[in-house]
């Protein structure tokens, strides 16, 4: 094969049989999303339980996709169907700290350009790159919904609002 | 930010600054679940027709009325029924249903039971878009809670009526918006949308009558069957009901979530006093979207001085639409063109890929917008961008194409001068870039 640039993340992906094993307490979890939903109607916690794969694994990972497939009794291709169409979900590992800048017009106005350049001329990395230790990933992000307190930042499940570059700093120092 | 009322008593955000209004004992104080009481002495049919009287609209942008939804669902299919929260809240410049999720839960639990009892469905979900995975939590203590005082489950406050209510999370798509999509991705699927009819009332979630309506729309249904539907209506116009949330961000003083009551008189007094001004009193008004990224872009002559009122009549007179009442304001900095490039990469990112003339036109549209800011601008290229909004707009399978379309629409006609500066490569330099 060529060294052409992949076109997605799935062209990276290594597909084999293998399975993930989860502790009991996680299978529990996973049981109590499945209740959510008629009997018949299992598919419908796909997305719920690729969150808890993606906590759990790192990423939304061939194992953990296998299992799922297992788990609901779907194909795995049903799966990969739901979790390629999903912006949240990581198909290859990430920084143990996934910042998300919002860059769309509201956060755009108000200054997102200098936190990006700020947070990646700190970290020595563009946009869509993870740090060589694998502390940060830096994404781009379309509206997170937190337009009147831009710019701001999502970092995991966590919102950071009405940033400055010293709050950047500040957030960035106590990420450990 | 600010988190207020003008013009009006804050109804949808009368718990919002009450410590612990989030909790089952706070709600109660401030006279919660007295409407789900006083629904339940009702027939069905009086609870939609007050939902009807009060002219509330769904605010999740569409604006499409609430009662006349309500009264497509077969009650008597033999089928579950599901009332369906959309707590997708994506649309660029709208986060007003955030503050409802978090600090007034039972509000939305009330509406919800409420609207399942009208309808006859015993199955109600909350969908949260996947970036307010934070917020879950607080419903889902409150859902406990409401579970163990009797408020939901079986035989609700010995009404004979049993539902219950779960919440589930999407994974960042502005598509699953759309109430089809959002059905589609709630039963595991991708956020495709689905063809319409059948309409969720009648073949919704599991090809069951669904109702999917916002949060903001849900948390009305309280204040409604509370006031009587005909004095809610009141408290705005004849054709715009109620109050509104309107959230507001860019250029100006002090953005926020703002309750204005329909009607309310008017658009420039509001920003420049309400919401404090412009952000830098030297640079003037430029530019808004009133109703989030969707709508029609209006420039500072269509507001000042028109007496443009915030309804949706208001709106539409004035050239643009309410849409969310997500209103982003923009000072004289901003290159108008580099805010539209921005909104279309958004639009191409969003598209969900079923559709041809929105998978196509909107990848196109990006790299046109590309092209021109890389210099490489030629003097047909607005009528080019016209041509391919003209084949998105109208002839996309759901409104995500013609929401691509019309802020360039808009921004050609609106701001013929900034297009014309960036197409000769002489922009300002100074705006979003």
């Amino acid at each position: 094969m060529g060294a052409a640039t992949p076109t997605s993340y799935t062209d990276q992906i290594v597909y084999t049989d293998e399975v993930a094993e989860f502790s009991p307490e996680v299978v529990e979890e996973m049981r109590s999303h499945l209740a959510k939903y008629p009997a018949d109607r299992s598919r419908s916690a796909l997305i719920p339980l690729l969150f808890v794969i993606q906590r759990e694994r790192g990423y939304v990972d061939n194992a953990g996709v296998n299992f799922l497939a297992r788990f609901l009794n779907l194909e795995v291709t049903d799966v990969w169907e739901t979790a390629t169409f999903y912006s949240m979900f990581n198909l290859r590992k990430v920084g143990r700290h996934h910042i998300q800048i919002c860059k769309t017009l509201s956060c755009k106005i108000m200054g997102e350009p200098d936190i990006t350049d700020h947070i990646c001329s700190k970290l020595g990395i563009h946009p869509g790159e993870t740090t060589v230790d694998g502390k940060f990933t830096v994404s781009l992000v379309e509206c997170l919904g937190s337009c009147g307190t831009a710019p701001m930042m999502q970092i995991g499940f966590d919102y950071h609002e009405d940033l400055t570059i010293e709050k950047v700093d500040r957030i960035l120092e106590n990420c450990d | 930010m600010e988190i207020k009322a003008i013009g009006c008593e804050p109804l949808s955000l009368k718990r919002v600054h009450i410590e612990n209004g989030h909790t089952l004992k706070v709600y109660r104080e401030t006279g919660g679940y007295k409407s789900l009481e006083k629904a339940f002495g009702m027939t069905q049919d009086a609870i939609i027709q007050e939902v009807k009287d009060s002219s509330l609209r769904g605010r999740g942008g569409a604006g499409f009325p609430t009662g006349m939804k309500w009264s497509f669902v077969p009650r008597d299919s033999p089928k579950p029924k599901y009332v369906v929260c959309n707590a997708d809240e994506s649309e660029p410049g709208s986060f007003k249903d955030r503050y409802l999720l978090e600090r007034d839960p039972h509000a939305l639990i009330e509406g919800m039971v409420i609207a399942g009892f009208a309808l006859g469905a015993s199955t109600g979900y909350i969908y949260y878009r996947g970036e307010y995975n934070y917020l879950i939590g607080v419903m889902d203590a409150a859902l406990k809670e409401a579970r163990e005082a009797g408020l939901l489950g079986e035989n609700i406050l010995g009404s004979g009526f049993s539902m219950d209510i779960h919440t589930h999370t999407g994974a960042g798509a502005y598509i699953c918006g759309e109430e089809t999509a959002l059905l589609s991705s709630l039963e595991g699927f991708r956020g495709h949308p689905r063809m319409k009819p059948p309409f969720p009332a009648v073949e919704g979630l599991y090809a069951c009558p669904t109702i999917v309506n916002n949060v903001e729309t849900l948390t009305s249904v309280p204040q409604i069957i509370e006031m009587g539907g005909i004095a809610w209506r009141d408290l705005g116009t004849e054709k715009s009901g109620g109050t509104k949330l309107w959230s507001i961000s860019g250029h100006v003083k002090k953005p926020g979530v703002y309750e204005l009551p329909m009607g309310y008189a008017d658009m420039e007094k509001f920003i420049m006093e309400d919401c404090g001004g412009m952000l830098r009193s030297d640079k003037k008004l430029k530019a808004v979207i009133p109703g989030g990224s969707s709508v029609y872009i209006m420039n500072a002559g269509q507001i000042l001085g028109k007496g443009v009122t915030l309804d949706y009549e208001g709106l539409v007179e004035a050239g643009s639409m309410l849409g969310t009442g997500g209103m982003m304001v923009m000072d004289e900095t901003v290159d108008i063109m580099e805010s539209t490039k921005n909104l279309t990469e958004f639009y191409k990112h969003e598209s969900c890929g079923w559709c041809t003339p929105c998978r196509e036109g909107t990848d196109w549209l990006v790299k046109i917008f590309d092209r021109i800011a890389a210099g490489g601008g030629k003097p047909t290229d607005a009528q080019l961008l016209l041509d391919i909004c003209d084949n998105i707009e109208g002839k996309s399978f759901c409104p995500l194409g013609d929401a691509a379309a019309w802020p360039i629409q808009s921004a050609i006609k609106q701001f013929p001068d900034d297009f014309k500066k960036w197409i000769a490569g002489k922009t300002n330099g100074n705006g979003a870039h």
